[in-house]
């Protein structure tokens, strides 16, 4: 029965709670600038909005526009399930490779850019090349960033990496902090956010992410807003518990997963807050400049392996 | 002699089948249906008895050794058919049987314009060439085995000759091919000076009578000769341009097939008959590997000519398996036999992987050249409502390519990772190294393959057509999409049930003399991969499953909560302009950031002309072209200081001969002085 309510919340906690972060993010950028904000459940009630509208379809798309909101909205569920959230003890999680996880993002990004070319629009193919040449760049970091843990860790199951770590004597987090940098440049472009992307873009000439996802309104626009918000938390919770591992749910009682999730909001609160801080403390990046910054991150992923071995 | 329907049986029977196919062809020359079917009926059932055969060996054990001697000396017609062989059989019978099967369809557009009794007859012999080669164990036979494959090969190039860039093409292959089988010659008579045999057995049995120096040679001219055909960098320069001029299902063929007979003889002399003695050798490999896979892949990225950017594809994953090769050596010296196997296994499972979706690529491919006659990216767009079929059964190619769950390539991609982190465990830090720039190298690789393909696929079949030519596709034949759709779901089935055929695979792998007695790398329990030093675990079949069962009831909760919402068919957003096919992006701009990203290696210029209306007052303009150019490094690196090398030789050799009759009898005397004098002392 525990375990039946362990995997509900599993399964489910991504798809909920990522609205929340969204306007929580959006909310400390408000206050940056010197405006009260719109409230931090705005991005839940937009979702309502979005799936009550129509929706209006370019006659030039094809199955693909029509059919890649559903597969990349479900490769985030997936992906949701498949990571440490609240608890170390699903080791033996199917999905939980982390080979398998980036893998799984990059079907996501292949069809998100494959539905930014299909209605022809100018801006769409745009989008989807930058999208497609950061996302090109950025596998080397996010794999090397994880695969560094699971050196550590002597596995490459994210479950496994956790228990790994958190039991891990404080000396030795050194090169776990230089593969943090690195994951975090890593996060910043997967999820669209400064340097690389500006989510609150007006202007189509810098989009990537928004660019790609122009023509799409109603409840398919939901689903694709939905999937990204997704994204962004499964990298925030990647990020707060991979590398610092501490609060997770060793066992499966009750009293103790409360607490995890208590621990788990806190810490991606964390994390988001420095995103949002982020993101109002610095400028967009020149496109051509972005490269440097993914070799960075996949430099220092090869520093901390060398360090770790 | 004959035990009826033993392997053996099977196999001589597809021989002969191809003989038949060949002489057939060219008696029904004159009658193009009849050629045709002849042709390609036979190679379907060569093709399908082949696979019987293979099968046979793989499952049953049924090894069989088979030689004819001749009066010459050292040349038998010796076939040595145990489990590597046999699985490249298989590999070669199962391309064999679907491109045979495409080709029924496909060349029905040569009728009348060519002689399709030549094509038949070349696509038969190539058939058996490949066979041959894959069996021999006779190095004399060997050689004109694969001469044989190379010649059928390169008349199957210039097959459409009223092209003049298909018979340039062929004639760089046919050069490069020779040179080629050249270093082979090297190796193998060193191989023979050594060992005193050409039997591959016997100079097994003496490898530790060869010196070392001379195994090295055997390696540096195996490397060159085998690599120049299986087209690792940079030896690859006539694979772009001679995969794309063949009819499309022997593109299929050469680039699926014909280039990992070279990977076959790395495996078989290498690992088997060398036994990888030297480290340097794997390191050397590996090396190789990153660059081709890196390269390849970046010059997929500028072409827009679509066959020809499957033929970089091909120099890419060809670097991919040697990436599991290079490993494989690497451990066969350090004596870690059980990781070696598990490189090996990678290696090999990458290679059926790659055949089975870059002959599903091509065969898209040649379905849309079919239809609209020609191979530019530029000129196609919105296919996917032309030719709905070929559009879905390229996509699944595209995904398998790009190494994504839960196909074929997805698998094959991560087995390859794996052996490569494992190698960064071992301790000394100089192949550490070289296994962590191997590993950095896979995952960029596979990121620039994903958006080399979502070009490939968005450019061809996405968006508006952008030219008249899109319009009057149609879906090509039934044989066609059958052979697609066939190859489309084999590249499922071997991604769900990759630790079946894993399994398999290892089989093959054990087989090898190096591996007997080696404990298994993984284990396959129930649905899941599991290798056995407990670092990794994969289960593809329940990727499979979870991502079913998450989609179909996304799709359907969404569908029920939503039924009331209309949809409503517009235009694009079009910002009040009329939408032009000259406003949607281009391949070449798709891939122009990654291109200016890499400009240090793939040297992209950009030449404006200008013609104005009038050449006084430049004003106004009448026209502007862009021209954008990649350079090749290789050939300005490396092929352009050769041939200059060469050109100041032969400018040297002048010299002595000049054209006087005195002069050259005089050499003749001096000569025949020569030669008394060596006799005599």
């Amino acid at each position: 029965m525990s375990g039946i309510i362990v995997w509900t919340i599993q399964l489910t906690l991504v798809p909920a709670l990522s609205p929340f972060f969204l306007g929580v993010v959006r909310k400390i950028k408000a206050r940056f600038q010197n405006r009260v904000g719109a409230s931090i459940f705005r991005p839940y009630r937009d979702l309502w909005k979005l799936f009550h509208k129509n929706e209006v379809i370019s006659e030039d798309a094809s199955w693909i526009f029509r059919f890649a909101p559903y597969l990349i909205f479900s490769s985030t569920i997936i992906l949701g399930a498949s990571i440490p959230l609240f608890s170390n003890f699903f080791a033996n999680n199917l999905l939980s490779d982390f080979l398998t996880i980036v893998y799984l993002v990059a079907l996501g990004t292949f069809f998100l850019a494959l539905a930014g070319l299909d209605v022809g629009s100018a801006f769409g193919g745009f989008g989807s090349s930058r999208e497609m040449t950061l996302a090109a760049l950025t596998e080397g970091g996010f794999i090397f960033s994880l695969l560094a843990l699971s050196f550590l860790a002597h596995s490459t199951n994210l479950f496994s990496i956790t228990r790994a770590i958190s039991i891990l004597p404080l000396f030795d987090f050194l090169p776990i902090i230089l593969v943090f940098i690195a994951f975090v440049i890593v996060m910043l472009c997967e999820t669209a956010h400064f340097p690389f992307d500006n989510p609150a873009t007006h202007l189509e000439l810098t989009m990537v992410h928004e660019a790609m996802i122009l023509e799409y309104s109603g409840k398919k626009l939901a689903l694709i807003e939905w999937a990204a918000a997704n994204k962004f938390l499964i990298f925030l919770a990647l990020g707060a518990n991979m590398f610092f591992p501490w609060g997770l749910a060793a066992q499966n009682n009750i009293g103790g997963i409360v607490a995890a999730l208590g621990i788990f909001i806190f810490k991606v609160l964390l994390l988001s807050t420095f995103v949002a801080v982020l993101e109002s403390s610095m400028a967009k990046f020149r496109f051509f400049r972005l490269p440097d910054l993914l070799f960075t991150a996949f430099i220092l992923s090869v520093m901390a392996i060398f360090l770790i071995l | 002699m004959f035990n009826f329907f033993s392997a053996q049986f099977w196999f001589f029977l597809s021989l002969l089948f191809l003989a038949f196919g060949a002489v057939g062809s060219l008696i029904f020359a004159k009658k193009d249906r009849l050629a045709n079917w002849w042709g390609n009926g036979l190679a379907i059932l060569a093709s399908g008895s082949g696979m019987v055969a293979a099968v046979k060996v793989l499952c049953c054990g049924e090894f069989f050794k088979y030689t004819i001697s001749t009066t010459l000396p050292n040349l038998a017609f010796s076939f040595v058919v145990d489990k590597l062989s046999a699985f490249f059989v298989l590999i070669i019978s199962l391309i064999a049987l679907l491109a045979s099967i495409y080709g029924l369809g496909y060349i029905k557009h040569f009728y009348k314009k060519y002689n399709l009794g030549v094509l038949e007859f070349f696509y038969n012999i190539f058939l058996a060439g490949m066979l041959l080669v894959v069996t021999a164990h006779n190095s004399f036979f060997f050689l004109i085995v694969w001469e044989i494959m190379s010649l059928a090969s390169y008349f199957l190039v210039i097959f459409e000759n009223n092209d003049k860039d298909n018979i340039k093409a062929g004639s760089l292959y046919f050069i490069m091919t020779h040179i080629g089988t050249a270093f082979i010659m090297l190796a193998f008579l060193l191989l023979y000076q050594a060992t005193g045999s050409l039997d591959f057995d016997v100079i097994k049995e003496n490898v530790g009578q060869i010196p070392l120096l001379i195994k090295n040679l055997v390696f540096i001219f195996a490397l060159v000769g085998f690599g120049t055909k299986a087209g690792i960098i940079p030896f690859h320069i006539w694979l772009p341009s001679a995969h794309p001029a063949a009819p499309t299902h022997v593109s299929a063929l050469m680039s699926g097939v014909m280039i990992k007979t070279g990977i076959y003889m790395f495996i078989r002399l290498f690992v088997e008959v060398l036994s990888g003695t030297e480290l340097w050798w794997g390191v050397t490999i590996l090396i190789i590997g990153i660059f081709s896979s890196l390269l390849g892949v970046l010059y997929a990225l500028t072409e827009h000519d679509i066959k020809r950017l499957l033929a970089y594809h091909s120099i890419e994953n060809i670097g991919i398996i040697l990436l599991g090769l290079g490993s494989t050596l690497i451990f066969i010296s350090l004596n870690l036999k059980t990781l070696a196997a598990l490189s090996l296994v990678a290696a090999l499972f990458h290679t059926l992987n790659h055949a089975t979706f870059k002959a599903l690529l091509f065969m898209g491919a040649g379905s849309v050249i079919s239809q609209t006659h020609t191979r530019n990216m530029e000129e196609y767009g919105g296919l996917i409502k032309f030719m709905p079929q070929t559009a879905f059964y390229f996509l699944i190619g595209s995904l398998a390519i790009s190494a994504l769950p839960p196909f074929n390539g997805f698998f094959s991609e991560w087995l390859t990772f794996q052996t490569l982190f494992s190698g960064v465990e071992i301790s000394d830090i100089f192949t550490k190294l070289i296994f962590i720039l191997a590993a950095g190298g896979l995952a960029f690789t596979g990121g620039l393959a994903t958006a080399c393909f979502v070009k490939a696929f968005g450019v061809t079949f996405l968006a508006r057509p952008r030219s008249g030519k899109v319009l009057q596709a149609k879906e090509s034949a039934f044989s066609l999409c059958f052979s697609m759709g066939t190859l489309a779901l084999i590249t499922l089935v071997l991604g769900i049930f990759a630790g079946a055929v894993s399994k398999i695979i290892l089989g093959v792998v054990h087989n090898l003399n190096v591996f007997q007695q080696v404990s298994s790398a993984f284990f396959v329990p129930g649905k899941t991969f599991v290798l056995s030093n407990g670092f990794a675990t994969v289960s593809t079949p329940m990727i499979f499953l979870i991502f079913s069962v998450v989609l179909l009831s996304v799709y359907g909760i969404i569908k029920i909560l939503t039924k009331k919402r209309k949809v409503k068919i517009s235009c694009t957003w079009d910002c009040g302009t009329k939408l032009k096919p000259r406003m949607e992006i281009t391949a070449t701009g798709f891939a122009r950031s990654i291109i200016t990203i890499f400009k240090g290696v793939l040297k992209p210029s950009r030449q404006l002309e200008v013609e104005y209306q009038d050449a006084d007052i430049r004003y106004f303009q009448k026209s502007s072209t862009v021209k954008l150019e990649i350079a090749d490094v290789y050939k300005i690196y490396f092929y352009q200081p050769l041939q200059n090398l060469m050109i100041k030789f032969s400018d040297q050799t002048k010299n002595i001969q000049n054209g006087n009759l005195n002069v050259y009898v005089a050499y003749i005397l001096l000569i025949l002085l020569l030669l008394l004098l060596t006799f005599v002392f």
